[in-house]
């Protein structure tokens, strides 16, 4: 099992466990984890459930789509990842998502 | 609605699809656009018009290949120009909504500070208080304009405080937006000239130029756009580039304009189209910023956007060759019903009701997103809070103009609570 901690940028904490094949985005939402706008629900078209991530093993990287997304941003940083682009799956280590101040 | 001699309905559905014409904005004017972007989305969702007063293009109907296109940076760019006309050669203005990547990030970047969330949190309570005195200098019982008192008002107040324009002049940001969106070719023939929009160009760059230099350097915190172009490095000469320099400003007061003045008029007329929904909203104030996203959807107020292929591709069966435009018409995949379920009723609590094409799709998504919904959810939270009633008492006339889809007029009487 997966635990998703969430971290919201006044640093209140939220331990989720994570379901196999939904992405981080629709955890935070399952959960009603505040913090993540998700406007266009999971394409990586809009950007608005932008994150930063800490997991101590491997992650797919981003895709140039999602890389292009995040380039917008001013507060990119080098862990900031779409949270619809990363989906939980079998044995993945436990993930840690830092919340933005704000989605746009 | 009431249609002027000599014009009537096109038979959408009766005529080859070769003689659809897409490019004819008397179809926004006169609200008859809905069977033309059906039938394209049914049976032609890849269309190619060999011509129109904007010369030759393809146009895109389903959201699902407006997505896909949007996605595509790489085969459609947005340059030279992202309206279905192309720019004067000798005067191409450069602004990061046609630009690709990467030159377009970073002036993007170097503005996006001023329409972020954190800065939004201050500008609400001045919006409020704007917003609060305009509705509360209407007239009762009797009709006026609704376009004219609220909507131009409200968003031209806006604009002046975003740019830190000269209080008195600010009514010049209104008509300079509605002269560079004027192009003949796309208002039938009822626009302005080539001339008379450069010579509105050029008082505006020099208005802007003018600002600039009093505000170089004066030390002041950068809260309006002008100080934050010159704070950020990347566009902190801009000023010595007219085009670069004109074309963000302009791109600045467009955008933040004809958008959120036609979804102000809309919403009023939506709600009165649709009593039931203005009775859900009344009960659940709550709903209020899930109607905003539902006005933005419904109204559409930039019916499209063009792209150009920058090689052969083949998208949906049709093969499109290298320079050619695309237009993606965001009015039509606003109302696709494969992904937008009952798309023709306003439902201000629709399941997933923020995504739409309003705002576009991918890198050019609009930037100033999140103040349009601000503003109108001002809008709705102060006159619902004030006005009983809220009625349209006229036919409202429209924006006769293929890049905007709006309302020139909107009869309207409101009577207030009495407390």
């Amino acid at each position: 099992m997966t635990v998703i901690t969430f971290i919201q940028h006044d640093g209140s904490e939220r331990m989720v466990d994570g379901d196999v094949g939904l992405s981080l985005m629709e955890t935070a939402l399952k959960h009603d984890v505040p913090g993540i706008d998700a406007d266009c629900g999971g394409g990586a078209i809009c950007g608005t459930c932008h994150c930063f991530v800490e997991v101590s093993g491997d992650i797919p990287a981003p895709d140039s789509q999602e890389t292009a997304m995040l380039g917008l941003r001013p507060d990119r940083a080098d862990n900031s990842r779409l949270a619809c682009q990363i989906m939980v799956s079998d044995g993945m280590a436990d993930i840690t998502v830092r919340l933005p101040e704000f989605q746009m | 609605m009431n249609m002027p001699a000599g014009i009537s309905t096109p038979d959408y559905r009766a005529m080859p699809l070769e003689a659809l014409d897409v490019s004819d904005p008397r179809m926004f004017q006169y609200d008859y656009w809905q069977e033309l972007f059906a039938r394209l989305r049914d049976e032609c969702p890849v269309h190619y018009q060999p011509d129109s007063p904007a010369g030759p293009f393809w146009s895109v109907t389903r959201y699902e290949d407006i997505v896909a296109i949007e996605r595509d940076t790489e085969t459609f760019s947005s340059e030279p120009s992202i309206s279905i006309i192309d720019p004067e050669p000798d005067m191409i203005l450069r602004m990061f909504i046609a630009m690709d990547p990467p030159e377009h990030d970073d002036q993007r970047r170097a503005v996006h500070h001023v329409v972020a969330p954190r800065n939004l949190q201050e500008f609400e309570t001045l919006i409020r208080e704007r917003t609060v005195e305009v509705l509360d200098s209407l007239p009762e019982n009797e009709p006026f304009d609704w376009v004219k008192l609220v909507s131009r008002d409200l968003t031209t107040k806006m604009l002046a405080t975003l740019f830190d324009f000269p209080w008195e002049e600010r009514n010049k940001l209104t008509e300079w937006s509605d002269m560079f969106t004027s192009d003949v070719r796309i208002t039938a023939g009822e626009g302005s000239t080539r001339e008379v929009i450069i010579e509105h160009i050029t008082a505006c760059l020099q208005r802007f130029t003018e600002l600039w230099h009093e505000r170089k350097g004066d030390g002041k915190e950068a809260f309006d756009l002008i100080r934050m172009l010159q704070a950020d490095p990347n566009t902190a000469n801009m000023v010595d580039d007219p085009l670069t320099y004109m074309g963000n400003i302009m791109l600045l007061i467009v955008g933040g304009n004809d958008t959120t003045r036609n979804s102000m008029s809309g919403g009023v007329v939506f709600l009165n189209q649709f009593p039931d929904e203005m009775a859900k909203v009344r009960q659940n104030p709550e709903l209020i910023p899930s109607m905003v996203s539902e006005i933005i959807r419904y109204q559409t107020p930039l019916p499209h956007m063009r792209r150009t292929t920058t090689r052969d591709v083949e998208l949906n069966g049709q093969k499109i060759a290298k320079g050619e435009k695309v237009v993606l018409w965001f009015v039509s995949g606003n109302y696709d019903d494969a992904v937008i379920e009952r798309p023709n009723d306003f439902w201000i609590d629709r399941p997933s009701v923020r995504n739409h094409l309003s705002f576009g799709a991918g890198i050019h998504r609009c930037m100033g997103n999140r103040l349009a919904e601000m503003q109108l959810r001002i809008l709705w939270e102060e006159a619902l809070q004030r006005f009983e009633t809220i009625e349209v008492v006229g036919e409202p006339k429209r924006t006769c103009n293929l890049f905007i889809r709006g309302f020139t007029e909107l009869p309207v009487k409101v009577t207030r609570f009495q407390s």
